[in-house]
């Protein structure tokens, strides 16, 4: 076996973004009529850099830890070395068969019964029929799903359908995995199954690359940790080291989130409180959440504006609320929120919280670091199908008297 | 996975163990081509996973399943041999025009519907294509076989029905899996550009009903080639489905020439537009997961 899994060199790729990818061969031929030159040359397209000269190397057997705010090129990193995507420029050699996991139930089509998902799931995955065919009772085992394997997996609820399809991807052994946070998907106690198998995979000699925004789970399967930083590696070490630096950095603010820090008031932490908590920034379920602000006042404030807001990950306000009228005195004060019940989905969220005077910004913190959300998945198996919203519903179908 | 080491009898016992695998190397696309032929043959159980699920999906979906492929032929059949064969009185070449029409219709549906798929293909799949790599060519390949499992039962009932006329085919319908080759590769030769330009475009799928419609009036489904005069066939010959629909209708049957000037305009044709048609998906190939 070669010292050497994977190398990187300059590892670059940029992304167009704007007009000139509006998708429409409508708008590109309209442009090709109206110019006809400007598509020959060499157009100014805006692009960005999601990755520049990433150089990284990476042993057999290692556990290689990725972390990064969102948006800082992990992703887009695994997507070059599995090949999905190409680089702009540099290049990268593995040695080793690739396998790659960027998300549950790749594949799965909901009018295919558990068997046929499997077997394709695993085909396209990359596993031989062969090697499903061997591994199938195991896999079936692992998902607990003996008695539903051949029932089409538009029955199946979210949790199955999850169980399942990392059941598949589990059982597939490559010299090289790289997985992207799909780790944070079923309840808790599958949750932690994964995490066992992932640690087996480990342990087994396997390379492993890892992005997770759970650091705890960093902590616990990477040897060595990269922090990916806008595109760039911004530091390489030991996983403690890195882990720690990056929290300390989050918890700082980080580069695009500087505040005043001699202000009237600071917010400087937050954390979730109460009963419902599996740790200080991760949710269980989706009944009563404390959750709560600490906040240093410097001056004191009289009659000042607080706003809060709860984002998901791309961005999206999902709930917000402000008071008017707000008076502080000097010292620290906890705000403290009790939400009878907070039904979000399995996902990365963060809080906002901000103080205003008059329209004059005090304090605006997007907090770090993120609220993770584990709660059972109550809703539709499909993404794109199931909302921001985490509701357990009840169909009744009776019976209707039509108007006569 | 890491016991795949060489035979120590063959790389000599003092050698070290090697890497087990062949390293690979991933760079910015060049310029031109590597076409990955190889590469898809390796995939090839991926391939038969992906036609299967087609093939699976379409007779699960629809609540007639395989009777609509039936059905569906026959229909179209029945409508043109009223109006074109019974009212306008086309010329069949001395064939029963119900026949005639018939031996057109079931490649021709073939062509089409592949054709549809193939260019909505890449789109289809793209959540696949963009968190799992394997050779992108399997997509649009795949769809075009999985409507071999529509044609050939098209097929059987078309051979029934020809039968069922008293025309008994010669040795001529040995050479029927050649011009349904012609029709498969057709169909990659344009579903390759259009699949690509469709992830990239996303207006293109409306312009393929279009531009099938012309095509078909463009091809000799309802009419018999021969109304076009001897010295322009080779220039008809161009239009590859020509080619096709002609040779069917000449190895089903037995009768006329076979239309051996516009089966080699087809087949040029053809190869050029495979072969394009590579090139172009495989420069494409590595922004549509950028962009699809």
């Amino acid at each position: 076996m070669s010292a050497i899994a994977i190398q990187t060199q300059g590892l670059g790729k940029r992304y167009r973004r704007g007009a000139l990818a509006s998708g429409l061969l409508r708008d590109t031929l309209a442009r090709a009529i109206r110019s006809p030159w400007s598509l020959l040359r060499h157009s100014p397209a805006p692009t960005f850099w999601a990755l520049k000269d990433v150089s990284l190397e990476v042993s057999p057997g290692e556990v290689l830890g990725l972390i990064g705010r969102n948006g800082s090129g992990k992703t887009t990193l695994l997507k070059v070395l599995s090949r999905i995507t190409r680089p702009t420029e540099g290049w990268a050699e593995i040695h080793g068969r690739v396998g790659s996991l960027l998300e549950v139930g790749t594949g799965f089509h909901p009018e295919l019964t558990g068997r046929e998902n499997a077997y394709l799931s695993g085909a396209i995955l990359g596993m031989s029929k062969r090697e499903i065919t061997r591994k199938f009772d195991e896999i079936v085992g692992f998902a607990e799903l003996e008695q539903f394997i051949d029932t089409p997996v538009k029955h199946y609820s979210s949790g199955m359908y999850v169980r399942l399809a990392f059941a598949v991807a589990a059982h597939l052994e490559p010299e090289i995995l790289l997985v992207d946070e799909v780790l944070a998907v079923g309840d808790i106690r599958f949750q932690k199954k994964c995490l066992g198998k992932m640690g087996d995979v480990a342990r087994a000699g396997r390379t492993v690359i890892l992005v997770s925004h759970q650091l705890n789970q960093i902590r616990r399967l990477c040897d060595r940790t990269v922090w990916v930083d806008s595109g760039s590696i911004r530091q390489t070490g030991p996983t403690a080291e890195v882990v720690s630096a990056y929290e300390e950095a989050m918890t700082a603010g980080g580069a695009e989130n500087i505040r005043p820090v001699d202000g009237a008031a600071q917010f400087l932490s937050w954390k979730l409180a109460g009963e419902n908590r599996a740790a200080d920034h991760i949710l269980p379920t989706e009944g009563e959440t404390c959750v709560s602000f600490l906040l240093r006042v410097n001056q004191r404030l009289h009659s000042v504006h607080h706003g809060i807001g709860l984002y998901d990950q791309d961005r999206h306000l999902l709930w917000g609320n402000a008071l008017d009228g707000v008076t502080l005195d000097l010292g620290l004060h906890e705000f403290r929120y009790t939400i009878p019940t907070l039904p979000l989905r399995p996902g990365v969220y963060s809080w906002r919280v901000a103080l205003y005077d008059a329209g004059v910004r005090i304090d605006d913190w997007e907090c770090v670091p993120q609220m993770h959300v584990v709660t059972i998945p109550v809703t539709h198996y499909r993404d794109e199908s199931a909302g921001f919203l985490n509701i357990p519903s009840k169909l009744d179908i009776v019976p209707a008297n039509s108007a006569k | 996975m890491v016991s795949v080491t060489s035979n120590p009898s063959v790389a000599g016992a003092l050698e070290p163990r090697g890497p087990s695998q062949a390293t690979l190397r991933i760079e910015p696309p060049r310029r031109w081509l590597e076409l990955r032929l190889g590469e898809l043959w390796l995939s090839r159980e991926l391939l038969y996973f992906l036609v299967w699920r087609d093939v699976k999906i379409r007779y699960k979906q629809t609540a007639i399943g395989i009777s609509w492929v039936i059905i569906q032929p026959l229909l179209t059949m029945l409508v043109a041999t009223l109006f074109f064969g019974k009212l306008a009185k086309l010329p069949s070449q001395g064939l029963p025009y119900s026949v005639f029409v018939f031996a057109a219709i079931v490649p021709w549906t073939y062509f089409s519907a592949a054709l549809a798929n193939v260019t909505a293909v890449m789109v289809e799949n793209q959540r696949v294509i963009t968190k799992v790599y394997f050779p992108r060519l399997i997509l649009p390949v795949s769809a075009a076989l999985s409507g071999l499992v529509d044609f050939s039962i098209g097929f059987a009932v078309m051979l029934v029905f020809t039968f069922a006329h008293h025309i008994r085919p010669s040795w001529t319908l040995l050479l029927l899996p050649l011009f349904l080759l012609l029709a498969v590769l057709t169909v990659l030769g344009i579903g390759l550009w259009l699949s690509a330009l469709n992830a990239l475009y996303r207006d293109v799928k409306y312009l393929t009903p279009f531009l099938l419609q012309f095509w078909m009036l463009a091809s000799p489904v309802y009419y018999s080639s021969s109304l076009v005069p001897e010295r322009y066939r080779w220039v008809y010959g161009l239009n590859p489905m020509a080619g096709v629909i002609d040779g069917f209708r000449w190895g089903l049957t037995g009768t006329g020439h076979p239309p051996t000037s516009s089966l080699l305009a087809s087949g040029v044709i053809v190869f050029l537009s495979v072969l394009g048609g590579l090139f172009f998906f495989n420069r494409m190939e590595g922004s549509i997961a950028d962009r699809v």
